[in-house]
């Protein structure tokens, strides 16, 4: 190795702990405050989304398609109204209920347990989002489009794929977000400083995103 | 798990090694604030060429013929956007705020140093796409800064296929650094405050940058949402702002959606924004005020809860810009009501900020003097605020020079002799050079006395109903002659107050390069970033220990006290008396 390749791996490998500084240099417990506040800020996000909703919907000169039909699903012969956005209902709720199993063993400092737990709901976020991308295809497949659909006012489409777009986003980022915590929490990463406060910040986020659905599913596919 | 609060933690700080996370990629707040200001200030000139280039073309019609009715409208719609959003609220929050939060409350850094460095790179990524806009076929938006649909996106008007789409997704992406930035603000004030300084011992910098941040993350989401829908509306071909119409002789394809209702969304950000840009400024020029006028703030506690009244009012007032939009009338009174509301705390402020002056030993420095500026702009722009605030009154002059002066006065004008004050105040710990004082006055005289030529005239402009986004008045019977004169004169004082920058930035070069060393506390001011060992304070502000904070920011001229002030660091038994067998008695704060 020449002088000029060890004085760049130096630097470089300075570089790395520059960057990561700031995980050495602060303890977590900021992190919990930090995450309803960003929570609260996302809140106005879906009220100003569920707030044009509303509105357009009032304005729209085309009558505004029946949910319970759109939203049909034929199953064994029978023609079951909503049972597909049923499903997916469920399978969020739930999913909240393994969360918060995660976030009390969590208390526990007990890793198997967290990382089983935090895994089984990142499955169940998954399994959300397939399900609403073959909810969407079946509705593309329909005619459903941003700009129109065969069944009445075009907004219906256009807030269909915006709202449920912009939840299933955070869906899928939430799903990232518990694997990656979950994974350092089996590699022992939090029990450094003994610190298990990320577990409960990812539990408020996912929380939140089962919170917003119903919001959703009650605007949205009920009325 | 043992929670420790953040100012009794063990120190780990990792001091920077390599020049890139030094000055470049770096975590520490103050690099991140200067970065925050430089780009600032770098749109902020851009801003400031293009009033330049409209005032050519008001005051002197047909004379600059490269100046196409088209060019004009983006003009205008680039020079307001840039000034509120890309200058102000980043140069106030990110700039400010990202200097002093962590100095003025004791803590080493911000809680999040990683994602303030985001945030700054975010800013300027859309600060990149915005300016990309002015290069794209077509031009950058001419919407006008309130982007009003359905012409934002209707074809006709300048811009409206890459320049608009440039737009929104510049101002989406300025919401993802805004909120970046913010979460760390709020959070940091919250939790990182160190020893002693509890909420009412915070300098008024830290609680109007405080407050404000809190709006911008309330506000900024229905900008970001509005710029979705719009953008889908354009892209997607969806109908949320578009009503069906008729456009250049043809039918559009759009059906069913609310123009009003952008203007909801628009503006349920855009007032909170105007108070995003006021409270910060509220704030710094109280500090300000006070330390030059060597007296404590008057109702300091007052202060703080005038600066949370007025952000909790700027919620529920957004409707006042749109009596000429169509609305029930009962809204109207509603929002006239509360818009009259806010003028008591705003009022509060302004006296209290006089009678800070009141007997006070006051210093006539550069900061001071842009300071005391700052009350008779603001006066000024808040008085016409109170006329346009009523419906009748409103109805025949929105839309005409009136509102122009009236919002250049509150929020153009205000705003920017706080940011020159609190440039001057915290030029010399930021550099460790003091700047020249001579340059300073000459520049503070020409742009306070040549702004009230500027916009005084155009009040007058107003009541004989000159229109406001208008590239040319032609000839119209109830505008005289003398208006055109008018416009030359004020043109020429735009020009001039323009050019005069130039003496600030001479100032501020000259200075750093070969300016006096300046001591740490050249205004024997009390807050703690005066307080650091180092001038200018180094990576983790403090040394090896954080201070400990005994009383508030404004113990100036207290009785039988030796100084004229006492430091917030100075423990009570080291005060020196000017008589020395009297013990100091702390004030109740
Ligand atoms: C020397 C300083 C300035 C000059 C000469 C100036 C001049 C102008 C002019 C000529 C217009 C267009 C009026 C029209 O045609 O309707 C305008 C609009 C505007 N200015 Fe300024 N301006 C200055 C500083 C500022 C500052 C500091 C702000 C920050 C808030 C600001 C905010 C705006 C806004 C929001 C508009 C409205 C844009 C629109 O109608 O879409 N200006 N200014
Ligand atoms: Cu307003």
């Amino acid at each position: 190795m020449s002088s000029l390749d060890i004085a760049e791996s130096k630097n470089s490998q300075e570089f790395v702990e520059d960057w990561s500084a700031d995980k050495q240099t602060y303890h977590v417990p900021w992190g919990k405050a930090m995450m309803w506040l960003f929570l609260v800020s996302d809140t106005f996000i879906f009220t100003c989304f569920l707030v044009g909703y509303l509105n357009v919907r009032r304005t729209t000169t085309d009558p505004w398609p029946y949910p319970s039909e759109v939203f049909a699903l034929e199953l064994f012969g029978h023609n079951l109204p909503l049972i597909l956005i049923a499903i997916m209902t469920f399978v969020l709720i739930t999913s909240s209920g393994t969360m918060a199993m995660a976030v009390r063993y969590a208390h526990f400092r007990d890793k198997k347990k967290v990382f089983w737990f935090m895994a089984i709901t990142a499955f169940f976020g998954a399994t959300f989002v397939g399900m609403q991308v073959f909810e969407w295809s079946k509705l593309i497949s329909e005619g459903v489009r941003p700009w129109g659909n065969p069944f009445g006012a075009p907004q219906f489409g256009s807030i269909f794929f915006m709202v449920t777009g912009f939840h299933g986003l955070h869906v899928s980022i939430g799903v990232i977000y518990l694997l990656i915590v979950a994974s350092k929490v089996r590699r022992g990463h939090y029990d450094k400083k003994d610190n298990y406060e990320i577990v409960e910040i990812t539990g408020l986020y996912w929380h939140f995103v089962d919170l917003v659905w119903v919001f959703i599913f009650a605007f949205f596919y009920l009325w | 798990m043992s929670y420790v609060p953040i100012a009794d933690q063990p120190d780990e700080m990792h001091d920077p090694q390599t020049f890139i996370t030094k000055y470049i990629w770096s975590q520490d707040h103050k690099v991140i604030a200067i970065q925050y200001a430089g780009t600032a200030i770098a749109v902020g000139v851009v801003a400031l060429v293009l009033s330049g280039l409209m005032r050519l073309q008001l005051g002197f019609p047909d004379t600059f013929t490269f100046i196409e009715p088209a060019e004009y409208y983006q003009y205008v719609t680039m020079h307001g956007m840039i000034m509120v959003v890309y200058l102000l609220t980043a140069l106030f929050l990110g700039g400010f705020g990202n200097y002093l939060i962590p100095l003025q409350i004791g803590a080493r850094d911000m809680v999040f140093p990683f994602l303030n460095m985001l945030s700054y790179w975010f800013y300027l990524l859309s600060v990149l796409i915005l300016m990309a806009s002015f290069f794209v076929p077509g031009g950058p938006t001419g919407a006008g800064w309130t982007l009003y649909p359905p012409q934002a996106i209707t074809e006709g008007t300048p811009g409206a296929g890459a320049g608009i789409m440039l737009m929104l997704a510049s101002l989406a992406v300025f919401v993802v650094a805004f909120t970046m930035g913010g979460l760390n603000y709020v959070t940091t004030v919250l939790q990182a405050r160190t020893r002693g300084m509890t909420l009412m011992r915070m300098p008024l910098s830290v609680w109007g940058i405080f407050v404000a941040t809190i709006l911008g993350l309330f506000a900024f989401p229905a900008l970001f949402v509005s710029a979705v829908m719009m953008s889908f509306d354009k892209l997607l071909g969806t109908s949320f702002f578009m009503p069906a119409m008729i456009s250049l002789g043809e039918v559009v394809d759009y059906r069913g959606g609310s123009p009003i209702l952008f203007q909801h969304l628009f503006w349920f950000f855009g007032h909170p924004e105007v108070y995003i840009v006021a409270l910060p400024a509220f704030g710094l020029v109280s500090d300000v005020l006070s330390t030059h006028a060597r007296r404590n703030i008057f109702g300091y506690r007052m202060m703080v809860w005038a600066i949370v009244a007025i952000g909790g009012l700027s919620f529920i007032v957004w409707a006042h810009h749109m009596y000429v939009s169509g609305m029930n009338p009962y809204f109207g009174f509603f929002f006239a009501f509360t818009t009259l509301i806010i003028a008591i705390p705003t009022a509060i402020k302004v006296y209290n900020w006089v009678l800070t002056l009141w007997q006070g030993n006051i210093r006539l420095t550069v900061p001071m003097l842009f300071a005391m500026g700052f009350i008779f702009t603001f006066i000024h722009g808040g008085l016409t605020g109170l006329f346009l605030g009523n419906v009748t009154i409103d109805l025949p002059l929105s839309d005409t020079y009136f509102v122009v002066a009236h919002f250049h006065m509150v929020m153009g004008v205000s705003p920017v002799m706080v940011v020159f004050a609190a440039i001057y105040h915290w030029f010399p710990k930021i550099s460790g050079k003091m700047f020249d004082e001579r340059l300073g006055k000459i520049h503070f005289w020409g742009t306070f006395l040549g702004t009230y030529a500027i916009y005084l005239p155009m009040h007058y402009l107003g009541f004989l109903g000159v229109p406001r986004r208008y590239f040319a008045l032609g000839t119209t019977d109830f505008i005289p002659q003398s208006a055109f004169e008018l416009n030359a004169a004020i043109s020429v004082a735009a020009i001039f107050v323009g050019v005069l920058q130039i003496v600030f930035f001479i100032n501020i070069f000259k200075s750093l390069w070969s300016g006096k060393k300046a001591d740490p506390n050249p205004w024997d001011a009390t807050s703690l970033e005066w307080l650091t060992p180092d001038t200018p304070p180094r990576h983790g502000n403090w040394g090896h220990e954080l201070p400990t904070v005994y009383r508030w920011a404004y113990e100036y001229g207290s009785p039988g006290v030796k100084e004229d002030f006492v430091p917030q660091n100075l423990p009570p038994n080291e005060v020196q008396m000017e008589n020395p067998g009297e013990k100091y008695k702390e004030s109740e704060h």
